[in-house]
């Protein structure tokens, strides 16, 4: 019953952030609403039993990527919008587009699920997805992925640093 | 036993779909790029769903390693969009056509 309940309230949290990040005139108001909604999903995994995984979640995303959001917004002194878009047959057509999309999954989702194996309790999955675990798995049957991964990042931050510099393009 | 699978896919759909709908109504550069993270999220979502009803450990780690690549991906997109607005003074996507000349 309990879980029943944090479910559904984190999940119109995330949804209420999400509408409020895709209707936001202002960039700064976008990126908070952002983050409410990260907030929202870490605790959909805390209440999933993956605590490493929620904890990883706030760290990364809430902390780290939408610290350079904001950063990046703040450098670039954005005025809000202040009129309504122009509503064309463009935008019609992609939120028609959009619910279609919507629609679609929710009825793939509906689908008996005949194909999916045997789901398991909840503590035993909960032992699974210990950090213990995560990191054997990371470190062990995972460490070349985990390598490549601090390649791409320092390629990333090469890349990154390059094209701020001035009169680079 | 968590609750029910299909509650955590459909919230996964609904997001995926709210981030699908920035992409193409939103205008700028930047909200464009936060719909994009919210797509991941709602992908990331629905792989820790199925990873913790089935007690597989890897799709937590394939969520670990999409983590760093969207790190990486808005450090470098975030650096476009600065060297686009250091030239265009501008983040609308509609005024930015570098192929058109």
């Amino acid at each position: 019953m309990l879980e029943t309940f944090l479910f559904f309230l984190f999940a119109v949290v995330a949804v209420v952030g999400a509408l409020g990040m895709l209707i936001a005139r202002n960039p700064v108001s976008s990126a908070l609403c952002m983050i409410m909604t990260l907030f929202a999903i870490a605790c959909l995994y805390v209440t999933l039993d993956a605590a490493f995984i929620g904890v990883i979640q706030v760290l990364i995303y809430a902390g780290a990527i939408m610290v350079l959001f904001l950063f990046v917004i703040m450098l670039l002194n954005l005025e809000s919008v202040p009129r309504l878009e122009q509503l064309d047959w463009r935008k019609v057509a992609a939120f028609v587009l959009g619910i279609a999309v919507l629609a679609e999954l929710l009825a793939v989702i509906s689908l008996r699920l005949d194909v999916l194996p045997e789901a398991v309790a909840s503590s035993e999955a909960a032992e699974a997805a210990s950090a213990t675990n995560i990191g054997i798995a990371l470190l062990t049957e995972h460490a070349f992925s985990l390598e490549m991964i601090g390649v791409l990042l320092l390629a990333a931050t090469i890349g990154a640093v390059m094209l701020a510099k001035k009169r680079f393009v | 036993m968590h609750l029910a699978l299909n509650w955590y896919l459909s919230l996964s759909a609904i997001l995926f779909v709210i981030g699908v709908l920035g992409v193409l109504l939103r205008r700028n550069a930047i909200v464009i790029f936060l719909s994009i993270e919210l797509m991941l999220n709602a992908a990331n979502l629905a792989l820790v769903a199925f990873s913790q009803t089935f007690g597989d450990v890897n799709g937590q780690i394939l969520v670990f390693f999409v983590m760093s690549v969207a790190a990486a991906e808005a450090a470098v997109g975030l650096a476009i969009i600065i060297a686009l607005f250091r030239n265009r003074e501008t983040v609308n996507v509609s005024e930015i056509n570098l192929f058109r000349g």
